[in-house]
């Protein structure tokens, strides 16, 4: 069983940005939106591995730095007409902190 | 909620793309109820010409599949024809009885071919040409009969004959006037494509009335015109004209003349009922080409989702016709008058004619035949009423906008087979884009960048990918206009958006996207880099930047490279460096092992590969200044060796590029801007090529402006020469100020004066004295205080703590 980790405190991540993790499991981008919600994903975009966690965040998407695919937080899933996802991971905020399911 | 109840009654190209552009903006207002009279789901009727001439099958040029409909919860009837409307119960009824409630209804009834009302005219075999039905009927026709005759050498007659004659029927074309299109062509465009479509086996009767069809039992055998001659005929396709349909509205009451009358919102005159398409007359105009009734129903939408922005005011159109290996464009005003110039190019024995009617410096119409390349341009100017003074001595020999890199330097696309390639950058060929274009109904260059990637990263190909769509679509292809929303997220344009920032005193994003009703929360990752640009620079030291809406590596004044590494190059003002300096960046380099260490053409040193977490520690054991590399903004000034060591040099230019890369460092702008000084003509420092190019000559110096090197070669253009060293700041800052004031964002300096025009910027800079010192006092201003980004970074290290990574 996997087990909930506490990775950062929520106010040190940008509203409309993210921060990066370094795990076993690679390299985990944390994103924080607007409305302060968090989102985990793999840093790895699905068209050729750019560094998900450097995109412009908006709404629940991020846009990959390097040519621009748009990912959704919530599923990891690519924007039409693209086609592709990435791993989701699992993640909560309590008391200010944010965990991750790893 | 409840949901409103929009019916639709005419499953066609108008009322779908409605609907389509409906659920794109406000997805769940509506309950949508479609009644369209023919058997199938909506398809692309200008691709029936295709279908004819076995160039396409049915199945292809369906739009929205019945499964569209399902997924979207639209309900829709097909084989239902709706005859009547109770406004006052708000219900319409199908010939077979079925019913549907509507608290909104769309009219998008389309249009029928005339039939001539002549003796004979309702005889078997006596088509028009508009749906599925007439293509199989003729396809049929083919298997069976002889001889065609098509009445009417319009732009459908002669798409009809040519379809008839490749399903190997005998085809006489019959046309009442003097020559062929005289609608869209002059007389001697005309005549180079009867000679042409002869040339396919095609017959031409000009001239000539019809006066009745003769039959024997029940089908059609001959035509006899009025001057007595009689030809036999097996089918008879009418493709005199269209009739717009509005039967329906009139029996209910609603206004029409001539079509179903709407204002520019598309509302008729029941404020519940819209109409869209052919079946309407806006401002006494019913149109038969698809670009305008997109355009309608792209307005429509936005009213029926309650936005009540947008306005429809009428549309200029193009035409082309769809047969293969025949090239035509005609737009506007092509016979012109007493106060119109033309420019004519007529080659009769290559077979190219082309031919601009120019009125008060602007183009109002052009016909072209045999070469129709720059069609889409002169379209652009047309619509755009530019100026063309400027450019009047190239206009014939086209835009030479394409040939650029990354196609072979290929400029024309029917030249091309389908395995070339257009798109360099994301290896789409030609053969990919025509079929996404013809199977997935694709209208816009913004569809196809979509779907296939063609044109999305550099842009070069967006020419060729225009050609292709116009080429595919006929006149159903309308360039984009220049003056467009900033992105989906607003329906202002650049402009616009500039305007209400500076009238609002917007200071931060979100304050702006509220006052503007931005449609989504936080925008998006084109309008929010933009909108961070506007605030910053119009109101320096009072707007906040918001590095969120910064791309990556403005953000991290860095440029990210493919493997998610960063690279670093530091300033050397006007590329002069001391060995101090070069010391320390290959003990950096050493330091924090860098996988490469290159000069670049910028004459400066990049070190690539860095790691992100690296980024600061080399910043602050490298003490110099960002080199911006990563910068919409100042990137580098270029210099050559000048007068104190070169045997040639006139002036001092590597001190006065130095000068200017302190003055203007730090500076934000639109896009990356470059500058260069030479020391005389022999311009080794590339002058020519640059956003604000320098040359030093004996007597002072002259300046350049609008200068690229990139995908497309610009060659800078001369703006004044001045005589001292402080002018030249003056002038080449107050130039920029202004590029950063006024142009859009992501439009380098050559973009922004191609739209404006020289002698805009001209009277700006030069003739305006007492404008040209403000301009260059705000940038001076704006630039105030300003700190290397780097040592900022070095210094807070830990409010940035984004470029640190978690370990677990
Ligand atoms: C062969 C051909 C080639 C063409 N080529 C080009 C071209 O190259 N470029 C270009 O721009 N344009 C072209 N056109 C014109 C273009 O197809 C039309 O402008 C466009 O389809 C009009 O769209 P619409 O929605 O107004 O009408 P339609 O697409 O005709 O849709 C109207 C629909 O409503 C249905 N309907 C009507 N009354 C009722 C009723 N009472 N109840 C239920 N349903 C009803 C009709 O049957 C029809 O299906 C071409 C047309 C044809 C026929
Ligand atoms: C249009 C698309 C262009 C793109 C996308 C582009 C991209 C880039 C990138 C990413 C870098 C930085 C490399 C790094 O250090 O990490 C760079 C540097 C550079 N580019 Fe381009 N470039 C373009 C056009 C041009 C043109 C037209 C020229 C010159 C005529 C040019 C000249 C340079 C020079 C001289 C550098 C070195 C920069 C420096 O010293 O600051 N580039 N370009
Ligand atoms: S441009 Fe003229 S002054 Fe400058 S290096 Fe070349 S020859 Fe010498
Ligand atoms: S790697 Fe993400 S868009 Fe190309």
């Amino acid at each position: 069983m996997s087990d909930w980790t506490k990775v950062v405190a929520l106010h040190d991540i940008p509203k409309l940005g993210s921060r990066l993790v370094r795990s076993a499991k690679g390299e985990i981008a944390i994103f924080r939106t607007e409305d302060d919600r968090v989102f985990a994903l793999h840093n790895n975009c699905p068209h050729k591995g750019g560094p998900l966690s450097q995109g412009i965040v908006y709404g629940d998407k991020v846009a990959c730095p390097l040519h621009n695919w748009r990912i959704s937080l919530v599923d990891g899933q690519a924007e039409e007409p693209d086609e592709g996802h990435t791993a989701c991971f699992a993640v909560k905020v309590e008391d200010g902190a944010v965990y991750l399911e790893i | 909620m409840k949901k409103m109840k929009l019916v639709v009654v005419g499953n066609g190209m108008a009322g779908m793309r409605t609907v389509e552009e409906l659920l794109k903006i406000a997805p769940d207002l509506y309950d949508i109820t479609v009644f369209g009279d023919e058997p199938y789901p909506n398809y692309n009727r200008i691709m029936l010409s295709p279908v004819l001439a076995n160039e396409q099958t049915i199945d292809d040029i369906i739009l929205n599949s019945r499964e569209w409909y399902a997924e979207n919860n639209i309900r829709l009837y097909t084989n239902a024809r709706i005859n009547k409307i109770d406004r006052k119960n708000r219900l319409v009824y199908a010939e077979d009885g079925t019913s549907a409630e509507y608290d909104r209804l769309l009219l998008a009834t389309g249009s029928r071919p005339f039939m001539l009302p002549i003796p004979g005219a309702d005889l078997e075999g006596v088509i028009g040409y508009r749906d599925i039905q007439d293509t199989n009927a003729m396809i049929d026709a083919a298997k069976v009969y002889k001889h065609a005759v098509v009445i009417g050498g319009g732009l459908l007659g002669l798409e009809a004959a040519n379809g008839l004659k490749i399903q190997g029927m005998d085809v006489t074309v019959v046309h009442r006037s003097e020559w062929l299109l005289e609608r869209q062509l002059d007389k001697t465009a005309a005549r180079m494509l009867q000679q042409s479509l002869e040339a396919k086996g095609l017959n031409f009767l000009l001239e000539k009335d019809t006066e009745q069809l003769t039959g024997k039992d029940g089908r059609v055998t001959a035509v006899r015109f009025k001057d007595g001659q009689e030809i036999p005929a097996d089918l008879v396709v009418m493709a005199v004209g269209i009739r717009p349909n509005f039967a329906l509205a009139e029996s209910a009451g609603i206004h029409c003349d001539r079509g179903i009358v709407v204002n520019d919102t598309m509302q008729t005159y029941d404020p519940r009922i819209y109409a869209v398409g052919e079946c309407v007359a806006h401002r006494g105009i019913s149109y038969g080409l698809v670009a305008p009734l997109f355009e309608m129903a792209k307005v429509c939408a936005t009213h029926l989702a309650n936005f009540g922005i947008g306005r429809y005011v009428g549309s200029v159109t193009s035409t082309k016709l769809k047969v293969t290996g025949i090239d035509l464009f005609s737009a506007g005003d092509f016979t012109g008058g007493e106060d119109t110039e033309e420019i004519v190019l007529h080659d009769a024995v290559g077979g190219v004619y082309k031919k601009l009617i120019i009125k008060d410096d602007k183009i109002i119409g052009s016909v072209l035949y045999g070469d129709t390349t720059d069609g889409s341009w002169y379209f652009q100017l047309l619509r755009d009423k530019k100026p063309i003074h400027e450019i009047r001595d190239h206009l014939m020999f086209g835009q030479d906008s394409l040939g650029n890199t990354g196609h072979q330097g290929q400029d024309k696309a029917s030249a091309m087979t389908d395995e070339m390639e257009v798109c360099g950058c994301n290896g789409v060929c030609k053969g990919t884009i025509v079929k996404a274009i013809k199977e997935k109904g694709l209208f816009t260059i913004d569809d196809v960048k979509k779907q296939t990637k063609a044109g999305s990263s550099c842009g070069s190909c967006v020419g060729l990918v225009e050609q292709i769509l116009a080429s595919a679509l006929g006149g159903g292809y309308a360039p984009p206009s220049t003056n467009k929303a900033v992105c989906g997220c607003t329906d202002l344009n650049h402009e616009e958006v500039r305007e209400q920032v500076r009238q609002h005193k917007y200071l931060n994003i979100p304050d702006a996207m509220t006052g503007m009703q931005w449609r989504t929360p936080n925008g998006c990752a084109t309008c929010r880099p933009a909108l961070n640009y506007y605030l910053i620079s119009t109101w320096p030291h009072e707007a906040v930047d918001d590095p969120q809406s910064r791309f990556i590596n403005e953000r991290v004044h860095a440029n990210i490279q493919k493997d998610g590494t960063y690279s670093v190059v530091p300033r050397m003002y006007g590329g002069v460096t001391t060995p101090n300096q070069l010391r320390k960046i290959a003990d950096v380099a050493d330091k924090y092992a860098v996988p490469m260490v290159k000069v670049t053409g910028g004459q400066r040193i990049d070190l690539l590969g860095v790691k992100k977490e690296d980024l600061v520690n080399m910043w602050a054991d490298l003490d110099m200044p960002s080199g911006y590399a990563y910068a919409k903004g100042i990137r580098t000034v270029k210099t050559c060796v000048g007068s104190e060591f070169c045997r040639f040099g006139t002036q001092d230019s590597t001190q006065m590029g130095i000068d200017i890369e302190k003055a203007f460092d730090h500076m934000w702008a639109p896009h990356k801007v470059k500058f260069a000084v030479s020391g005389c003509p022999r311009n080794c420092a590339e002058s020519g090529i640059k956003d604000v190019g320098i040359i030093g000559v004996d007597s002072g110096w002259e300046i350049y402006v609008g200068g690229n090197g990139g995908i497309k070669t610009e060659v800078a253009q001369f703006l004044c020469k001045v005589k001292s060293h402080d002018e030249v700041l003056e002038y080449s800052g107050a130039f920029i100020q202004i590029y950063r004031e006024e142009a859009r964002y992501l439009d380098r300096t050559v973009h922004w004066i191609n739209r404006v025009g020289l002698d805009y910027v001209k009277k700006r800079v030069i003739e305006d004295a007492e404008g040209r010192k403000a301009a260059y006092e705000r940038l001076l201003f704006a630039l105030q205080g300003a700190v290397n980004p780097w040592a900022e970074r070095v210094q807070k290290r830990d409010e940035h703590k984004e470029f640190e990574t978690i370990t677990l």
